[in-house]
C-alpha cells in the first residue's frame, strides 16, 4: 500500500515540478479568470446593486472557463512522451495515479481561483462574508470541476478537435457545480444562509472523488489502445 | 514462464497476425523481426496489457495476465518507441521519478551509477530536452539497470543507438539473461546475443 502511495506522491511532485519549470501554464489560467471576470464590471457599470447580483454568477462562469482551458493538457503531454504507457504499466491502479494527476491540476488550476477569488468579490462589491462563502463554495466546488473535465480529458485523448469536443461533453456535466455554488453566495447575500448549498457541493464532491478516477482510467486504457 | 497461446491481433478490419503461438524459459530472449507493419509492437503492446487481443492468452508464472495484471506489471519493464521521460527533467530526476513509480526503492547512488554505465555521467543534471536522440534512448537504458524486472519487453531497442551503445544494449542483454531473466525484443538488428527468432508476417 505505501508503494502506492509513493508512486502517487512521485507523480504529483512531477506534475507540479513540471509546472513550476513552465510557468505560464499555470498563469494563463489564472490571468484569464481574473480578466474575463473583471471585463463585466467594465462592461455594466457602476450599478452597485445589478454587479451584486450578477457577481457570483460570472465568477463562477470565469472559473469554470478557466478550468477547461487547463484542461485538455492534462493527458495529452503525458500521451505524447510516452509516459501515459509507463503510468498505465505501473503496479499501481491507474485510477490512482489519476486522482493523484487531477490533485496536482488542482493544485495548480484551481486553488490559485481560490486565493485570487477576494479581488475579484471586490469588484462586485461583495460583503466580506458573501466573499468567505464565494472562497469557501469554490475551494469545495473547483477540485469537482478538475474531477468531471479529467474524464472528460481521458474520453478526447488523441481525437481531432479535442479541445472544442471537450467543452462541449464537460461544460454541462459541470452545470450542478455551477448552479450551487453560485447559489450559495447568493443565498448568503439574500440571508437564507448557504449551508445547504455547501452540503449538495459536498456530496457532489465526495461522488466524483470516488467515481471519477475510475471512469478516468478506463477511458485512458481505451485511448491507449 | 511467459506463454503465449493462439494469439492474434487485429487492428481495423486488417488481421495482422493469428494463432500466434510461443514460450520463453528464465534465460531466453525472443526477437521477433518482420516488415513494417507487421504488427511486432502490437504484439508487445498485447503481451504488456496495453491492447487488447483479438483473441488468445498471454500467460505469465502460469497465469493468465489479465486475472492479476498489479503483479504482472511488477515483474514487467516496458520501453517503447517514445521512452515516457519528461524533457523538462534532466536524466536522473526522470530515472528517480520512474523507479518511483515502479515502486522499485533505488537509491540515488545506484541511479547515478546506472547512468554513468549508460554513458551519460556527465549529463545527468541536464535537463532532457538539451541531449540529442540517441542520449535520451541511453537514459531510457538506465530504466533497465535501476530496475530489476524479471521480464523486459523492448521495442526497437537499437534504434537511433551509435554502436558502443548497441554493444551496451547486447552486453545489458546478456547480462540479464544469465541472470534468468527473459526478454521480448523486437529489433531489424542482430541483437548479439543467442536468442530464438519470431518472424510476423511470413
Amino acid at each position: 500500500m505505501s508503494g502506492h502511495l509513493r508512486a502517487c506522491l512521485a507523480l504529483l511532485r512531477r506534475d507540479v515540478g513540471s509546472a513550476a519549470r513552465r510557468p505560464g501554464d499555470v498563469a494563463t489560467p489564472l490571468f484569464f479568470f481574473v480578466v474575463v471576470s473583471a471585463l463585466f464590471p467594465l462592461a455594466i457599470g457602476p450599478e452597485l446593486g445589478t454587479l451584486r447580483l450578477i457577481g457570483p454568477g460570472i465568477v463562477w462562469v470565469g472559473a469554470l472557463l478557466s478550468s477547461i482551458l487547463a484542461m485538455h493538457r492534462l493527458f495529452a503531454a503525458d500521451m505524447a512522451d510516452g509516459s501515459l504507457e509507463q503510468l498505465a504499466l505501473s503496479p499501481t491502479p491507474l485510477g490512482l495515479l489519476v486522482a493523484a494527476k487531477v490533485l496536482a491540476h488542482w493544485l495548480l488550476t484551481g486553488a490559485p481561483l481560490v486565493l485570487v477569488a477576494p479581488l475579484i468579490a471586490l469588484q462586485f462589491d461583495l460583503s466580506a462574508d458573501a466573499t468567505g462563502v464565494l472562497m469557501l463554495a469554490l475551494l469545495i466546488g473547483t477540485p469537482v470541476l478538475s474531477l468531471i473535465g479529467a474524464v472528460g480529458a481521458a474520453l478526447t485523448l488523441g481525437l481531432r478537435g479535442a479541445e472544442l469536443l471537450l467543452c462541449l461533453l464537460v461544460l454541462p456535466l459541470y452545470i450542478p457545480v455551477l448552479v450551487f455554488g453560485a447559489g450559495a453566495v447568493q443565498a448568503q447575500l439574500g440571508g437564507l444562509g448557504a449551508q445547504a448549498h455547501m452540503s449538495v457541493l459536498l456530496a457532489l464532491l465526495t461522488v466524483a472523488v470516488f467515481l471519477c478516477p475510475w471512469a478516468g482510467s478506463a477511458a485512458l486504457r481505451i485511448a491507449l489502445e | 514462464m511467459l506463454s503465449v497461446q493462439q494469439l492474434a491481433c487485429e487492428r481495423g478490419r486488417k488481421r495482422l497476425f493469428t494463432g500466434l503461438d510461443f514460450q520463453l524459459q528464465p534465460g531466453q530472449c525472443l526477437h521477433i523481426q518482420g516488415a513494417n507493419g507487421a504488427g511486432k509492437t502490437s504484439l508487445l503492446r498485447i503481451v504488456c496489457g496495453l491492447a487488447e487481443a483479438a483473441s488468445g492468452v498471454v500467460r505469465w508464472r502460469d497465469q493468465d495476465t489479465r486475472l492479476d495484471p498489479g503483479a504482472f506489471r511488477a515483474d514487467l519493464v516496458y520501453l517503447g518507441h517514445t521512452p515516457g521521460l519528461k524533457d523538462e527533467f534532466s536524466a536522473f530526476e526522470n530515472i528517480c521519478f520512474q523507479s518511483q513509480l515502479d515502486g522499485v526503492t533505488s537509491s540515488p547512488q545506484q541511479v547515478e551509477a546506472a547512468l554513468q554505465r549508460v554513458g551519460l555521467g556527465r549529463q545527468q543534471a541536464l535537463p532532457l530536452r538539451r541531449l540529442s536522440q540517441g542520449q535520451k534512448r541511453r537514459a531510457a537504458l538506465a530504466r533497465l539497470i535501476v530496475r530489476a524486472a524479471p521480464l523486459w519487453v523492448l521495442d526497437e531497442p537499437l534504434a537511433a543507438l551509435d554502436l558502443p551503445a548497441q554493444q551496451l544494449v547486447a552486453d545489458l542483454l546478456a547480462g540479464h539473461l544469465h541472470a534468468g531473466g527473459l526478454a521480448l525484443v523486437t529489433s531489424h538488428q542482430p541483437l548479439g546475443v543467442e536468442c530464438l527468432n519470431l518472424r510476423l508476417g511470413a
